[in-house]
């Protein structure tokens, strides 16, 4: 009998060229390679410098995300600098044959929505990019990681990276998650458990009926913000809903390349027996929505909670100085935080199902007066379905800006930031000082939480609202 | 790139947990397509704040960063490592380093190096109490020593050689071309590709 393996260690060990040996890392292959605007130009450069030909152009795929505007795309891109870093993706993808969505294509959006919904993101595969939330991808049971320019060069001209084994944590999650808590309030307990540091050197496995439980949509939210809790990657082996989810997407296997896919794809589990090099246990079933309170995603507490005093927090120091910067003395009452923003975007959440949930709980009512709120869905295809089911009506009606996919204001690169101190419901995935904005306020939510924010001006325990049972039944 | 083996020099004390690369090199300054002209704005939004270590004429000739956990977390962004390098430091201290942004530097011959907390805890206070303590960082002996003591610190042992030598990885890379090649040819037909 074979030794019992993790998942990670399944995906692994196939995509060895060459094994760790002595001090040396493992050459690992790498299946995809995805590729934006702000992190590929100097290594385009790189080749061209050292006249090295990009190995495998039908492995990699590029699209516009960081800089778009999101507004009309048949308009030019005011800022020359973002329009420059546009153009010079648009030469390189021609010179080297890379295949490029860009901008006012019908495919283009977040690279990590792409691949999904392309059907290039496949189980126990490598994906890389050049952008940290490459984690997105475990979701299928991919390894899926973020990398530099560098790297970005190194995967252009070899299809290949050099890689010290990470070590494996599994993330048990049991019970069920009530309704109005959400995959968002999941990673975000998560990470207030493990810290923004305790991830490092590993690779998560994401285990256990409340993940098994999750739709494909909710378990990229999870594996998404794998890296805020200072990981690699974040995994969650693939099953019956991972299936029917690629199943006839553009890019997914079809035939009997199906049925070879399937019976591989079966395998791509954590086999009874097999260890991890640490195990956090979580109990869903007591999540509650959840409210980051200061500068980074650990920082978080329950809805019904309050804004912790220093002297309360794990780091005083650091917790003084992230009150100083929210504008907060500690001891607030979250529900008594009023938001100046909304923003429903960004590759943690801005997918149809965000959209849907979102929507439910708006539904004709209004933006709290002074609120401005705003919804860039994650991809094109995403703001084209939410369009055809009528979302967007819903959101224009009460008051929200409907806008075109792109990033966006989780990173603030396009024109789409919060002034000095505006405070946000954001369901991006970091709360940063400055990330939306320079002097920006960011609270980490749910886009159900964000919606009820948006409705009443404040934060509010959405579970009190019936309307959260409509918000969980359109997931 | 350059090798790296001994670093002499200055400290700057910057004790702070979690610093991400989004406060390294805000994303105002992620738009050029070239990898120059990061140096000047590096930690541009905490410049604003007179206090800031970087604003003391003391620590003008500091070139090497002495601060807390976690440094470089978030962004892959390699403006990071880039703006940090250019600005003149040479070596990055810490009690450790996000997995991202210390590879992004390796790729760059900025060294990191990372210390026991009470070690780097002590090298701040050095630094602080003094701002012309000299440190030196020997990377072939993976110590560093200062009027703090000689501290001694862990690496791999290959991100240690392709620093020493100044090797290009691209380059060591393919030297296992026919492995690469190989591998290829056992990849399922059925895996996707992007231009179908």
């Amino acid at each position: 009998m074979s030794t019992p393996r993790t998942l990670f260690e399944k995906v692994w060990d196939r995509h060895l060229v060459t094994a760790e040996e002595g001090g040396d890392p493992a050459l690992l292959y790498i299946d995809l390679h995805l590729v934006h605007e702000v992190t590929s130009p100097q290594a385009f450069d790189g080749l061209r410098l050292a006249e090295r030909p990009l190995r495998r152009p039908e492995l990699t795929l590029a699209t516009m995300d960081h800089n778009v505007p999101t507004t009309d795309p048949s308009l030019p891109v005011e800022d020359q600098l973002s329009a420059k870093q546009m153009d010079t993706l648009r030469a390189n993808c021609e010179e080297f044959g890379v295949r490029l969505l860009p901008r006012g294509s019908a495919n283009q959006g977040i690279v990590h929505m792409i691949g999904p919904e392309l059907g290039v993101t496949q189980p126990g595969m490598t994906v890389v990019c050049g952008d940290s939330h490459t984690s997105t991808h475990g979701a299928f049971g991919a390894l899926a990681f973020g990398i530099g320019t560098s790297e970005v060069e190194h995967v252009l001209a070899t299809q290949t990276l050099w890689q010290a084994r990470p070590r494996t944590m599994a993330i048990e999650v049991d019970g069920q998650l009530p309704v109005g808590v959400t995959a968002k309030d999941l990673i975000l307990n998560v990470i207030n458990e493990i810290g923004v540091e305790g991830g490092v050197g590993h690779v998560l496995e994401y285990r256990g009926e409340a993940v098994e439980s999750l739709s494909m949509e909710g378990r990229m939210t999870v594996c998404n913000m794998s890296i805020e809790g200072g990981a690699r990657a974040g995994m969650i082996a693939p099953d019956e809903t991972t299936f029917a989810w690629l199943k006839g997407r553009p890019h997914a296997p079809s035939g009997a390349h199906w049925d070879a896919a399937l019976e591989d794809w079966r395998q791509l589990h954590t086999d009874p027996g097999a260890t991890f090099d640490h195990v956090v246990h979580l109990d869903a079933s007591t999540f509650e929505p959840t409210v980051t309170w200061g500068t980074t995603p650990a920082q978080s507490t329950s809805v019904n909670g309050r804004v912790p005093h220093p002297e309360e927090t794990r780091d005083p120091d650091q917790a003084t100085r992230a009150l100083d910067y929210m504008g907060l003395e500690g001891g607030e009452a979250i529900t008594d935080l009023t938001v100046d923003r909304v923003f429903l975007g960004s590759c943690t959440n801005a997918r149809l199902s965000d959209l849907r949930a979102a929507a439910a709980i708006v539904a004709d009512r209004p933006v709290a007066d002074g609120v401005r709120a705003m919804v860039v869905p994650g991809s094109t295809l995403v703001k084209t379905q939410a369009e055809a089911e009528g979302l967007d009506e819903v959101f224009k009606a009460a008051g929200f800006e409907w806008r075109e996919a792109g990033c966006s204001m989780c990173l603030g690169m396009n024109p789409d930031v919060l002034a000095p101190g505006e405070r946000c419901a954001s369901t991006s995935n970091r709360n940063f000082e400055g990330r939306q904005g320079k002097g920006g306020r960011s609270h980490l939510v749910s886009p159900e939480m964000a919606a009820a924010a948006a409705v009443h001006g404040r934060f509010v325990d959405v579970r009190e609202d019936p309307r959260a049972a409509d918000a969980r039944a359109v997931r | 790139m350059d090798p790296v083996t001994r670093i002499s020099g200055l400290m700057v004390p910057l004790w702070r947990a979690d610093i991400d690369t989004d406060q390294i090199m805000p994303k105002q300054h992620l738009k050029k397509v070239e990898r120059t002209g990061f140096g000047e704005v590096v930690f541009d939004d905490w410049r604003d704040d007179p206090d800031f270590v970087l604003n003391d004429e003391r620590y003008a000739q500091g070139n090497v960063l002495v601060t807390g956990p976690n440094f470089g977390s978030g962004s892959s962004r390699e403006h990071a490592p880039w703006g940090l390098q250019q600005y003149g430091f040479d070596a990055i201290i810490a009690p450790s380093f996000a997995d991202i942004f210390k590879t992004n530097c390796a790729k760059n011959g900025l060294l990191t190096v990372e210390l026991a907390q009470d070690e780097v805890e002590a090298l701040v206070s050095l630094a602080t109490d003094d701002p012309s303590a000299q440190v030196r960082i020997d990377l072939p002996e993976q110590s560093v020593e200062s009027a703090a003591g000689v501290f001694h610190f862990d690496i791999d042992q290959h991100t240690k050689h392709m620093l020493v030598h100044g090797l290009d990885p691209i380059a060591l890379t393919l030297q296992h071309r026919e492995a690469i090649t190989a591998y290829e040819a056992h990849r399922p037909a059925r895996m996707p590709v992007t231009n179908a």
